[in-house]
């Protein structure tokens, strides 16, 4: 269980950087940070006591893995984070072109 | 026949890449290309609905591999009202932004965003497992950032990163949702989902619903978590904003929430007063904040806050009537919303503004008579005069509430038809004046753009007919059935060769 | 993110570095007597990081690719797949990109091309699962003949996949990463 509650605190430190940080840079790590949080979860709820890696080889008795398929989730979940980190670090690449600022107080052109 | 359910998902995820890998300088292939695509996807959801009248629930195996183990598509009656909503109204969409998207560059990545995104809204919709959906959903998430900043201009580009972090933040609450409910039931697939629990309140399964509470709650931008509405729907381009606000936070927000809540986690009472009191709340903020606001787009996206609240407050009822009422005003808002953004889309591409204060002595009404027709036939219909559709759905919606003894949230929910009324009076006062002070040379809009905008207000009409019990019954019916008797779900597994 | 004001591919394609980092580059050039008559292979050995490095990426770039490869194509058998092999096969790109620079490396590998090879893995992944259709379903292993397990050809029809997301995601993170340096370049520019 303890485990389980670092990875919830490490998913607020994620939260935290999001919410107070004023660097769209940081913001972003933030996200980052928060989503590693998640699949770290995933992972952690997988695993079984003394739980081998789910690799099935030639001459290998199909016993006390643990379990695959979050760890295929969260494949899926890097890949999605990947994509959405990407299209997330160009926008800022973007904006820092039309603003000249990672300064988010600074980028404040919508407002009401 | 359930060989059509994954049509929805090939057929716009073929025309996006089909769409990146042939096309390079002739953008007329891509217009092709995408109405052909969003016409077939309408055509065979008017098909599925009489599927789901006659057969009840339909079931495909991805692969071939039978439920509790592979991915399924499922058909039944909510799923096909909301594919039958997204894929109607992207056509028209498609249809519109041949013209309007001219006056961008790169029109041919703007189709294939905009077929991701409604692969993803289809594929959202139609599917039968937890994760699927998650993986769907960040789909047409991720196109949906990308449509937002594609003018590549200061606001669109601020707007477009404020909405992908709280996005992102919200699809991870999501993801956390669906790992805790993975421990707890060991399995993925949703019907297999709600029989495991079946029905129990343990407290890791309120947790759960709360995260997927926050999760899709900010999707479908219930008030606590609106504040990224108001800036990225209407920095996108018109046909975006009106994908946007029409059809992205009902599928992704309202369908996955009432899905995970209702029929997955089974967790209808307990949820059912939050979701009106949220839902009340939704109704007069977003009203108010759209009162005073000038910029017409801005002021839409306000009241898709306050439209929003009335599909939640009739859904989260829970009563019969109070469901149908619920279900008629998504398709209902789904149509007139994406008119008006279309409409206010159309007043952009012939003035070059949409401050309300500087289209205002342009004369518009003569200038531009189309667009002012359909704009006045969208505006009562949100604001609810009795011909059109929106007065039938929030009627249903107030009568129901008055039924189950909510006074209170009848009472507010017809405050806040009165004020969209005064507000619709605003914009419609103010854009399309008939004094014109100043002499310029204004244009209606050209011929694609006309057409749709005609198609939506002359469905805008069409569908008020849907109060009528014969048509509802057809409509609306099955989807009512489906939240109604919520617990149903966890057997749909039984029905996998129910139709092949 | 293409849109309305944006600074064509072309431009920055066929002009990456700004004219100042040119010109430094250019009396680099010039203090070396003896590279002075000697002219285009020079300046692109010139550009990029130093011989040291140059030398070791001729010789390793081949063989971190043909790793990415044999990921890719063993993806089945052994740990890995498409999309680990996909990213190793871009890092190789990217490494060429890093040691010669970026002008060297897109002369040869235009953004043409990257979009070609995204657009085919893609339509290749769904090419096959639409093929599914012909046993019955969609995404459904079309072999008969699965082959025996641990073999090269085994496992029906996922080899295929893993080849089409290698293509896809190696050249989806090339093309980011190519966008991103690009970007960099329309600063530098705003600089001056």
């Amino acid at each position: 269980m303890r485990v389980y509650f670092l990875c919830f605190i490490l998913f607020v430190v994620g939260l935290y950087a999001i919410l107070r940080k004023r660097n769209l840079i940081k913001i972003i790590i933030g996200t980052i940070i928060c989503e590693y949080a998640v699949n770290l979860f995933l992972i952690l709820i997988a695993y079984r006591k003394d739980g081998r890696a789910p690799i099935y080889s030639p001459g290998q008795e199909v016993k006390n893995m643990v379990d695959p398929l979050p760890q295929a989730l969260v494949l899926t979940s890097i890949v999605i984070g990947l994509a959405v980190t990407a299209l997330l670090v160009g926008l800022a690449i973007r904006i820092y072109e039309k603003y000249k600022t990672f300064d988010i107080t600074k980028i404040n052109q919508l407002k009401g | 026949m359930s060989q059509l359910i994954p049509l929805f998902i090939v057929l716009p995820l073929l025309g996006a890449f089909l769409n990146s890998l042939f096309v390079r300088k002739n953008t007329k292939v891509s217009d092709i290309l995408s109405l052909l695509i969003t016409f077939s996807l309408s055509v065979i959801s008017f098909l599925s609905l009489f599927l789901v009248n006659k057969y009840g629930v339909l079931i495909y195996k991805v692969g071939g591999w039978r439920p509790p183990l592979g991915i399924t598509l499922v058909l039944d009656g909510l799923s096909s009202l909301l594919l039958l909503t997204v894929c109607l109204v992207s056509f028209f969409i498609s249809l519109y932004s041949i013209n309007y998207m001219e006056k961008y560059t790169s029109k041919e990545k703007f189709y294939t965003l905009f077929l991701l995104m409604l692969a993803g809204m289809n594929g959202v919709v139609a599917t039968g497992d937890l994760f699927n959906l998650f993986v769907f959903l960040e789909l047409a998430s991720v196109a949906s950032y990308a449509l937002v900043a594609f003018g590549t201009e200061k606001e669109e580009l601020e707007a477009s990163f404020k909405y992908a972090i709280m996005s992102s933040v919200a699809s991870l609450f999501i993801l956390l949702g669906i790992g805790i409910i993975y421990s707890f039931t060991s399995t993925l697939n949703m019907a297999d989902i709600a029989k495991t629990l079946g029905g129990s309140l343990n407290k890791v399964v309120v947790f759960a619903g709360i995260l997927f509470f926050m999760g899709f709650g900010l999707k479908a931008s219930i008030v606590p978590f609106h504040a990224w509405l108001p800036d990225a729907h209407p920095s996108a381009p018109a046909p975006i904003s009106a994908s946007l606000s029409g059809l992205l936070i009902k599928s992704l927000g309202i369908y996955s929430l009432v899905r995970v809540i209702y029929n997955v986690l089974g967790l209808k009472e307990l949820f059912s007063l939050p979701l009106m009191f949220l839902g009340t709340v939704s109704i007069m903020v977003g009203v108010v904040l759209a009162i005073g606001q000038w910029d017409f787009k801005r002021l839409l996206a306000y009241h898709s806050i306050s439209q929003v609240g009335y599909i939640i407050l009739g859904i989260g009822l829970g009563t019969p009537l109070g469901i149908l009422g619920g279900l008629f005003h998504l398709f209902n808002h789904s149509l007139f919303k994406s008119l008006l953004f279309l409409n206010s889309g159309a007043v952009e591409y012939s003035t070059g503004s949409r401050q309300l204060l500087k289209i205002k002595d342009l004369g518009l009404r003569s200038k531009m008579p189309f667009t002012s027709l359909t704009t006045l036939i969208a505006s009562l219909s949100i604001s609810g005069i009795p011909p059109f559709n929106g007065f039938f759905s929030k009627l249903i919606v107030i009568f129901s509430c008055i039924k189950a003894g909510f006074f209170g949230y009848a009472f507010w929910a017809i405050v806040g038809s009165i004020l969209t009324l005064a507000s619709f009076m605003k914009v419609y006062r103010y854009s399309f004046s008939t004094e014109h002070t100043e002499n310029r040379e204004i244009k209606e809009v050209p011929f694609f753009m006309k057409l749709a905008m005609l198609s939506l207000s002359l469905l805008c009409i069409l569908s008020s007919f849907l109060f009528l019990n014969k048509f509802s019954n057809f409509f609306l019916g099955p989807a009512q059935k489906t939240l109604l008797e919520a617990k149903n779900y966890s057997t749909i597994n039984d029905f996998v060769e129910n139709v092949r | 993110m293409a849109g309305s004001k944006e600074v064509e591919w072309g431009d920055i394609w066929h002009n990456p570095l700004g004219g100042k980092e040119r010109k430094m580059l250019e009396q680099k050039n010039n203090n070396t007597s003896e590279q002075k008559n000697k002219n285009t292979l020079e300046q692109t050995e010139s550009k990029g990081m130093s011989l040291i490095v140059k030398t070791i990426t001729r010789l390793t770039v081949g063989l971190i690719l043909l790793y990415g490869i044999y990921i890719v194509l063993h993806g089945h058998i052994s740990p890995g797949g498409g999309f680990a092999g996909g990213v190793i096969i871009a890092l190789s790109f990217i490494h060429l990109m890093l040691a010669f620079g970026k002008e060297e490396v897109l002369k040869r590998f235009s953004s043409e091309y990257i979009t070609f090879f995204e657009g085919l893995g893609a339509t290749l992944f769904l090419g096959i699962a639409i093929l599914g259709f012909l046993a019955g379903y969609f995404f459904l292993d079309f072999f008969v003949d699965k082959g025996a397990p641990f073999n090269l050809f085994s496992a029906g029809n996922i080899p295929l996949y893993n080849i089409a997301i290698g293509i896809k995601v190696s050249s989806g993170l090339f093309a980011i990463f190519v966008f991103l340096v690009l970007l960099r370049v329309i600063k530098d520019k705003d600089k001056q």
